[in-house]
Formats: C-alpha cells, sequence, structure tokens
C-alpha cells in the first residue's frame, strides 16, 4: 500500500476506484505524486504526472512517479488522441486559464476524464456573500480574492452548463459531502463541498 | 570506474562525458591532479551518484586525445599520428565503443547511462541503439539533434583552428600546434556555455587591472582578460585535431537521422525509463530542445520525467546547480533500481 492517505480526499478515493489494471492514467496537476504512485502501486496502472512547479516535480520524482514540467493550458501535444484510459483533473481547473480549451484537450487524449472540482455554490460559500458581502474563504480556499491561483472558481451547475455548451457528456457525478451526506445527496449545488464529474466526449455531434 | 560492480552486475552506471571533459569523472587519480574529476561534486561515496552503492564507469570518447584512440593516435601503419587520416566519428561510434568497454566488463544490462551536454547525445544515442542495455536514460542539458545554430558554432571554432598558419592541415608537432586558433574556438565555445546574467554579474563592464580605457585593442576588459585565459588553458589539455573531429561528430549528430528525421518514428524502440533535465537560462542546449525529443517519449508511452531547473548559469548550469540536479538524479536512480530489485 502506497503511503496516501485517501480518507482525506474522498474524491481521490473515488477517482482511484475507476482505475484498472494496466489503465494509462494522466493527472494534469499532479502534485507531489502520491495519488499517481497509490494508482502505480495498488491499483497497477501505468501512470504520467504533468506538473507546473519545480519542487513539486522533485517529489515526483522522489516517489518514483514519471512526471513532466508542463505550464497550465499545455495543448497536450505529446499524446496522440485517446491515448490514455483516464485523465484526472483534481482542483485544478479553476487554476487554469482556459477551462473550456483543457477540457476539450483531456478529452481528445483520454478516452475519458475524471474532474474533480471545488463547489462556490456550497452555502457557506453563499453565506459569505450574502452577509459578509465578501468573497467566500475557506480552508479549500485560503486567498484573498487579489492572490488567489483559483481565478475560473464556478458552481456545480456552472460546470454541468460548460459541458452542455462544449457537448460533452457527463457519465457520473459524484458529490464530495463534508458534512451532511443525506443533504449533500439531495442538493448537491447547495452542500456539496466539490464534485467529481466523469466525463467523455459526446458521441452525438 | 568508480565503486564495486556487485556480483548480480546490475549497479552499474555508465557516464558520458561532454565536448571538453574526459574518463576522469569524480576523485583524484593522483596526488599531482590540479583538480578533481569533472563531475567529483556529483559522484563519490555519499554523493548523489553514490559509488558505495552504485559502480560508475566512464570512458574517454573515441576521437578524443584523452586515451581512446583519437587523430593523435600514432598509425600503426606509418609509425606517425593518424591526423587529418582518421576517420570522421560520429556520436554513435562513441557509443558503439562504449558499448564493446561495457560488454568486455560483462555488464549485460547498465543501471542507467548519465550524460550532460554531448554526453546528453550519447545516452540518447544509446537509448535507440542498445535499448535493452540500460535500465534508465538521463539527458542533461542536451538536444536530440544539432540545430543550425549549434552547427555554426561549431563552423566557426573549426575555421579559427584552420586559419591558424601551425595548423598546417593537421600536420603540427606534439610541442607546436595551432594554439591561437583552438584557443579562439575554445573563447567562442565559452561563450555559449554561459549566459547574459551570468556574464553581467561575474565580469559587469569591469576593466582589468586598470583605471581608465586604452584606446587600442589589448585587454580592457576583465571578460576579454577571461576568455583569454580560458582558451590559454584549454590549449594545454586539449588537441586541435580533437577538437575538429569531435565538433563534427556533434554536428553530424541527429538521433533521428535513420527515421529521416522522424523522431517519435526513432524513439519506437526505447525501453528505458527517462530522466530528462533543461536549464531555463541554457541557449547552446535550450529547454525547448528537450522539451522536442521528451514529446516523442511520450508519444511512444516511454515513462519520462522532465523539468526545466531555473538557473541563470547558461549551458554551465549542469555542472554548477549540482545540488537541484543531484536529488533529481539520486531520487531517480534510487528508484530505478529499487525497480530492478523487484521493489517498486
Amino acid at each position: 500500500m502506497a503511503d496516501y492517505d485517501l480518507n482525506r480526499r474522498r474524491d481521490l478515493e473515488f477517482i482511484s476506484s475507476l482505475v484498472k489494471e494496466g489503465d494509462r492514467v494522466l493527472d494534469i496537476g499532479c502534485g507531489n505524486g502520491l495519488f499517481l504512485r497509490h494508482l502505480m502501486v495498488d491499483r497497477k496502472a501505468d501512470v504520467q504526472g504533468l506538473e507546473i512547479d519545480t519542487g513539486s516535480i522533485a517529489e515526483c520524482i522522489a516517489n518514483g512517479v514519471p512526471v513532466v514540467q508542463s505550464e497550465f493550458d499545455d495543448k497536450l501535444e505529446f499524446a496522440d488522441d485517446d491515448s490514455f484510459d483516464l485523465v484526472v483533473l483534481s482542483h485544478t481547473l479553476q487554476e487554469m486559464r482556459n477551462p473550456e480549451q483543457i477540457l476539450e484537450h483531456i478529452l481528445r487524449v483520454g478516452k475519458r476524464a475524471a474532474v474533480s472540482v471545488i463547489n462556490f455554490g456550497h452555502w457557506n460559500c453563499r453565506l459569505q456573500l450574502l452577509f459578509k458581502g465578501k468573497m467566500p474563504r475557506n480552508t479549500r480556499l485560503p486567498y484573498q480574492w487579489y492572490n488567489t491561483p483559483n481565478i475560473h472558481l464556478g458552481t456545480l451547475h456552472d460546470f454541468r452548463d460548460l459541458c452542455r455548451t462544449l457537448n460533452v457528456n457527463i457519465v457520473s457525478e459524484t458529490p464530495i459531502a463534508a458534512r451532511f451526506p443525506r443533504l449533500t445527496a439531495l442538493w448537491p449545488n447547495w452542500f456539496a463541498v466539490g464534485c467529481v464529474f466523469v466525463i467523455e466526449k459526446s458521441k452525438t455531434k | 570506474m568508480a565503486g564495486e560492480l556487485n556480483a548480480e552486475r546490475t549497479n552499474a552506471i555508465l557516464v558520458t562525458h561532454a565536448l571538453s571533459g574526459d574518463a576522469h569523472v569524480c576523485g583524484w587519480h593522483s596526488e599531482s591532479d590540479a583538480k578533481p574529476g569533472w563531475w567529483d561534486e556529483m559522484i563519490g561515496p555519499g554523493k548523489y551518484i553514490d559509488t558505495n552503492k552504485y559502480c560508475v564507469i566512464c570512458s574517454n570518447v573515441i576521437g578524443g586525445c584523452s586515451g581512446t584512440t583519437g587523430p593523435r593516435s600514432i598509425d600503426p601503419d606509418t609509425g606517425k599520428p593518424y591526423n587529418l587520416t582518421f576517420p570522421v566519428v560520429t556520436v554513435r561510434d562513441m557509443v558503439r565503443a562504449q558499448k564493446k568497454l561495457i560488454d568486455h566488463l560483462g555488464i549485460e544490462k547498465l543501471l542507467a547511462v548519465v550524460g550532460g551536454s554531448m554526453g546528453g547525445m550519447q545516452v540518447l544515442q544509446w537509448s535507440v541503439d542498445y535499448p535493452d542495455s540500460a535500465c534508465a536514460i538521463v539527458p542533461i542539458a542536451t538536444a536530440s539533434h544539432f540545430s543550425p545554430q549549434n552547427i555554426a558554432f561549431d563552423w566557426v571554432a573549426r575555421e579559427a583552428i584552420k586559419a591558424d598558419p601551425e595548423w598546417k592541415a593537421g600536420e603540427y608537432e606534439d610541442d607546436a600546434g595551432p594554439t591561437r586558433g583552438l584557443g579562439a574556438a575554445r573563447m567562442l565555445a565559452h561563450i555559449t556555455y554561459l549566459s547574459e546574467q551570468s556574464m553581467s554579474r561575474k565580469f559587469g563592464r569591469t576593466l582589468q587591472n586598470k583605471q581608465s580605457l586604452d584606446f587600442d585593442f589589448n585587454f580592457d576588459f576583465a571578460v576579454e582578460s577571461y576568455l583569454e585565459y580560458q582558451g590559454r588553458r584549454f590549449c594545454e589539455r586539449f588537441d586541435a585535431n580533437s577538437y575538429c573531429y569531435i565538433t563534427r561528430a556533434t554536428d553530424y549528430f541527429d538521433v533521428a537521422a535513420d527515421t529521416g528525421g522522424d523522431i517519435v518514428e526513432a524513439f519506437k524502440k526505447v525501453k528505458a525509463d527517462f530522466l530528462v533535465v533543461s536549464f531555463s537560462s541554457d541557449w547552446l542546449f535550450s529547454t525547448a530542445q528537450s522539451r522536442y525529443f521528451v514529446n516523442a517519449l511520450l508519444k511512444n508511452k516511454v515513462k519520462t520525467s522532465f523539468c526545466e531547473v531555473k538557473s541563470d548559469y547558461g549551458h554551465d548550469a549542469f555542472l554548477l546547480e549540482v545540488d537541484t540536479l543531484g536529488r533529481m538524479v539520486r531520487d531517480f536512480l534510487y528508484h530505478t533500481y529499487e525497480v530492478r530489485n523487484g521493489r517498486l
């Protein structure tokens, strides 16, 4: 068992369950590579990471995970169409300059993609905006509006709208609850802290 | 060779040297050595490439002037140096000679082949010519082919040597030789190893041992004096004909030559895992040149790691950024060795 605590990242626990032995997985913004190491060791996947930060790349190498330095908004020209079984985008989309383009790129190179998004429609965010009149901050989003790398935050509704606009097929939605699991299941856009969308290219053009 | 080859012969690392390097890669060979080996900060007991654990092998390239046969070696047919009758060699020839050495040592598969600059070209050639002979390939500050700019610098360097009347079409005596030409070639090359920032920091517009400009054509600036010194020093240890042969070998280098320039096709047979490192201010072998072959490796689904290290040392960074580079190389080798020993 790789040294990785999936309990702290329920979204990754779910994404891990999607991976079969021998699958080729690309993780965009793979951080220290521990999640990919888990997929490599425990799920016997063939993994490749992309990361922008040199310190994180050094950590990936120390964790035995292949990682390539990449700018955000990489066009993924190094990968042929459908050459990955799964592309993982975990808490990364909100930092991208062009989320719509990256979704198109990952669905070009991946048969499927698992996109774990942060939900800005969570009740706590809404209340902060409503009562404090200020941009929401919490443990997942600890930045001020002026120094945040998270330049494209949205809600679960927003993500669904984007998929519709891009003609992308949502295979499944797995809302991630912090508390109130029942309420989260009923009203994810109010109660989920995030959500994993599994998406694929639409078969109808 | 540094470090012990283990009984299974699974811990051997071949280090390939750059244009002006040699087999003396680490440690002190004799008490009269002025300096330790050229990569001593990287390689040795307890260092990033730990010779307590690995057996490091480094040999002189063919065509060079520090050991392996080159243009100044004696032609047994004539009893005189080959000089220009020595055949033009290629990076592939250098690698072929190294493979013979590895075979001779009874090593079936190297743990890794590691090299920077021209050494990096040799490791790329290893990966395609002998795909079953190395578990890991580490090209540093290099390119998969020589660019027109690279070729152009070599051309000017050789022209400087050829224009020196002491060159005599390569037929100079051991104690003579085209030192002006070779010195100029080295000065030119040395500029390409630095960056604008590193030169500004090191020299600025400082004058050399004087308070004012002389308004003549002798040294005024510190940078001029430095280059002159580097050129002179180089002539003491390097042979002009070898310089011509080795630079020609690099001009001809294109790992995709056999596949009509198709770099993706060239890497089809690659089996080793890769760690590729470039340096941000290296304009001789830029990050774009590394990324070019990294993309081709990824297209072939080769397990590849690639990092551009931030540095303002220019191409020389591969010898100077030892800590950043060393940690990555150490960790990468560690995992390669673990996987080889069946421990993931």
